[in-house]
């Protein structure tokens, strides 16, 4: 079993009003020096089998196909054990 | 003319759009299911709006890869007009079918109400009926109708006349890049929009400004 932690982030330059929204709260919260705030998400994956380059090529094509929308996120993919 | 209706779990439109095709063409479209491979013989497909798989992970996502739309995307390869309405639009956009994406509106709140639309390109299958720069009325009703395209694709669309309809006289109701409310793919037969000219096609929904799409795309209108 192979387990990976798959994160899609906005890309650059994309516009991103629930950060813009978060970072406001946490001005509202008293936090004091916060830059810019971004959201994404992150996918907790299991797979069978044992082969981490099976993994990542297999977990690349989700994210292509799937996971991310590639005109506006990037995606990264952390293999665990 | 014939049309097609797509269905999907979530999808709320349907009705409306089913009596729109009917009213304006004489005859109810045929129906075709999310796990329906092959869709008849039409000149006309439209995904209506709702919320396809509850919007989860990305509205349309889901939606986008059940086999139901690459037959849609067959049938678009081969001339066939495609329509897709609010949810329907990012569908096809998620689907790769239309470029660029659409985001959660900068207001972050959903907004339903009517908003004016220029007809930024009346000559299409789709617009025939307008006049260029004509503007309508139309209402929306979404949360993530914010679009967005990286600055080449914006470039190409809007040189190529792919915009269709734009927010007009500050009506922008979620961000919208150069107030882009609706476009056409590049061979001219698919067009995705957010409002909803279902909605307003007879005189009991208080105008008929959206009929004009239908007469367009059903070869109703010269």
């Amino acid at each position: 079993m192979i387990k990976a932690r798959i994160t899609v982030t906005l890309k650059n330059g994309v516009l991103d009003p629930q950060g813009k929204a978060i970072e406001g709260a946490l001005g509202a919260l008293g936090f004091e020096g916060v830059g810019h705030v971004r959201q994404g998400k992150v996918f907790d994956v299991e797979l069978e089998g044992s082969d981490p380059a099976k993994a990542e090529a297999d977990l690349k094509a989700m994210c292509d196909k799937l996971l991310a929308n590639t005109v506006i996120e990037n995606y990264s993919i952390a293999l665990g054990s | 003319m014939k049309s097609a209706v797509v269905l999907l779990p979530g999808l709320n439109r349907d009705r409306d759009m089913i009596a729109a095709l009917t009213k304006v063409s004489g005859s109810p479209p045929v129906t075709v299911w999310q796990t329906d491979t092959e869709i008849p013989d039409v000149d006309l497909i439209v995904i209506p709006g709702g919320f396809s798989y509850g919007d989860y992970l990305r509205c349309g996502a889901i939606a986008a890869r059940m086999p139901v739309m690459r037959a849609v995307a067959e049938k678009a390869r081969q001339g066939v007009m495609v329509m897709g309405v609010c949810n329907g639009f990012q569908i096809l956009l998620e689907a790769g079918l239309l470029p660029g994406a659409l985001m959660r509106n900068t207001s972050l709140k959903f907004v339903c109400r009517e908003v004016k639309l220029e007809v930024a390109n009346a000559n299409t299958p789709f617009t025939r009926a307008y006049r260029p720069g004509q503007v309508i009325r139309c209402p929306v009703a979404h949360h993530d109708g914010n679009y967005f395209a990286d600055a080449e694709t914006l470039a190409r669309i809007e040189g190529q006349g792919q915009v269709v309809f734009r927010y007009a006289e500050g009506t922008n109701p979620n961000g919208s890049i150069n107030d882009i409310a609706g476009i056409i793919d590049a061979r001219g037969n698919v067009l995705g929009l957010m409002p909803h000219p279902e909605n307003l096609i007879e005189a009991a929904h208080g105008g008929v400004d959206g009929r004009g799409m239908f007469e367009s795309a059903l070869g109703i209108a010269a």
